[in-house]
């Protein structure tokens, strides 16, 4: 069977100012599967998120060469709404970022943003969102309270739940685990495998047993290079590269 | 001789509660004082009838008009203006030349002593404008002196909100405005409402830029285009003159006390948004 892609890498490079974050990336990734990008802190994962949905462009002096095309279609393209590319290409950022407003309003922020003034309308799709982000039987009685107020574990699945209120395409998590205890990652590592059925799901994952565990692709970045990508369990059993092999072995890292 | 940690420590506090309490007894005597001199003077005549005898009679409520109206006029200018500035700094433009050259001449405008802005309110609002003396000129005025104050306080407290705030907004699709007004500026109000309150605060005590530009009018401003005089003003002239202490005093007492209003009510405004907002 053909491979389906959603996203493919061609020859991307990224810069800030004079410094290269990102050396000659190629990567395809498959629609509905989970990809998880890891690497040691440092090596580009993050930017490559980004580049994916051009919230580096808010980064002065940011330049990228090279294409990434969504559907066979460059988002870098003049034609592309960046307010339309981000709504398809979802993110939940690596420390929670409720906003300072009550959960409702923050999963409807979006729906808002776009017009969405119908009550009923807003309602469903906070309650639909939580409920998918595996969120709504701890929140559905003080939905007008404040996000802030939520625990850590609770206001990253808020940040999930408010991606998926977009109806995405693509979801980016960019360690979204990574100031959580385990029981709330467990639960978002659930919801993920979940999801994945319908979004394509890229994820950095914040230690390489995430990766295992919840991956069906994984890609190794180091120093801004793709090092070696491939099925999960081929990587880990039988990496290729001997850079591979240490840093999943602990040799480094 | 070495001195104990606990010595330190209890010399410290002592220092810290000492200076802490001489500046509040200082703040509270002013404000005692002037509360005891000037309450008995206000009455329900005191606050609606107009001055006779330049002062030495009836009330004050031409000036607390004239007060209000040049605030009003300030404010309604210096705000929107203010706030606007400040998002172009903070938001629309790279630091460059130009930011500096805006924030460089909005930190030394705020320096400046306001009977040089009152000079400057009188040569080109009174004299070249032709406006006269009138509450128009006095807020303009104002207004170019408080600028410097809202930009400054707003620019602040727009920095100050986390930079993931804008990245949320962005990453749900959000355009620049629309991060700007539903991201940033629910959180900036409080650090901005307290730059116009500080604005407020300079309108409703200035007194020797009103003087160049609004005059020193007793009767009632009928208009924008008319002289006026301020509570400060009143005061100062009521005081200098010799007219009349006690209605000096009265106008003070009212002065604080329509201060400590605009800012309870203020703060009960913005906690309420917040309030709404948390």
């Amino acid at each position: 069977m053909q491979d389906q892609y959603k996203i493919n890498i061609r020859d991307m490079s990224f810069f800030i100012e004079k410094k290269q974050i990102i050396y000659d990336l190629n990567l395809d990734i498959r629609t509905n599967e989970i990809l998880s990008i890891f690497g040691p802190a440092g090596s580009g994962i993050t930017t490559l998120l980004r580049a994916l949905n051009r919230l580096n462009e808010l980064i002065p002096g940011a330049r990228i060469e090279g294409d990434i095309l969504l559907d066979g279609k460059s988002v870098y393209r003049k034609e592309v709404v960046l307010t339309e590319l981000r709504r398809k290409i979802g993110m939940v950022f690596d420390v929670p970022t409720p906003l300072p407003m009550s959960i409702f309003d923050n999963i409807a922020y979006g729906a808002r943003l776009k017009g969405e003034k119908n009550k009923k309308v807003l309602s469903d799709i906070v309650e639909r969102a939580l409920k998918e982000a595996a969120l709504w039987d701890e929140v559905k009685n003080r939905l007008k309270t404040s996000a802030l107020a939520l625990s850590g574990g609770q206001q990253q699945r808020l940040c999930i739940a408010r991606v998926l209120a977009l109806e995405p395409e693509v979801i980016l998590l960019d360690r979204p685990c990574s100031g959580l205890d385990p029981i709330s990652t467990a639960k978002i590592e659930d919801s993920l495998t979940q999801l994945k059925e319908r979004f394509t799901i890229i994820l950095a994952p914040h230690n390489l047993q995430q990766a295992g565990r919840v991956s069906d692709y994984v890609a190794f970045m180091l120093m801004g290079e793709l090092i070696e990508t491939g099925k999960n369990d081929d990587i880990f059993a039988n990496p290729k590269d001997q850079r591979t092999s240490d840093y999943i072995t602990g040799r480094f890292g | 001789m070495r001195v104990k940690p606990k010595t330190t420590e209890l010399i410290a506090k002592i220092l810290i509660w000492s200076a802490a309490i001489f500046v509040l007894a200082v703040l509270s005597f002013i404000i005692i004082y002037i509360l005891y001199r000037g309450l008995p003077m206000i009455s329900w005549s005191f606050l609606t009838e107009i001055p006779r005898n330049m002062g030495r009679d009836g009330g004050i409520a031409s000036p607390i008009v004239g007060t209000i109206m040049v605030t009003a006029v300030a404010i309604a200018l210096a705000v929107p203006l203010g706030i606007g500035t400040a998002f172009y700094l903070a938001e629309y433009t790279k630091e460059s030349g130009i930011t500096r050259v805006i924030r460089f001449s909005a930190e030394s405008l705020a320096g400046i002593p306001s009977i040089v802005y009152g000079l400057f309110g009188f040569i080109f609002f009174v004299i070249y404008l032709n406006l006269g003396w009138s509450v128009l000129a006095g807020g303009l005025t104002l207004a170019v002196m408080i600028l410097p104050t809202v930009i400054r306080t707003s620019e602040e407290a727009i920095r100050a909100v986390p930079q993931s705030y804008r990245e949320v907004s962005f990453s749900l699709g959000g355009t620049k405005w629309q991060t700007i007004i539903k991201a940033v500026f629910p959180s900036a109000i409080q650090g901005i409402s307290n730059g116009i309150i500080l604005g407020v605060g300079r309108c409703v005590a200035e007194t020797a830029a009103i003087m160049l530009t609004a005059g020193g009018a007793l009767r009632m401003a009928t208009s924008l285009f008319s002289p006026t005089r301020t509570m400060a003003v009143h005061f100062y002239i009521l005081a200098r003159e010799g007219i009349s202490m006690s209605n000096a005093y009265g106008t003070a007492a009212l002065l604080i006390i329509l201060i400590f209003i605009i800012n309870v009510v203020s703060n009960a405004l913005v906690n309420r948004f917040m309030a709404k907002n948390r």
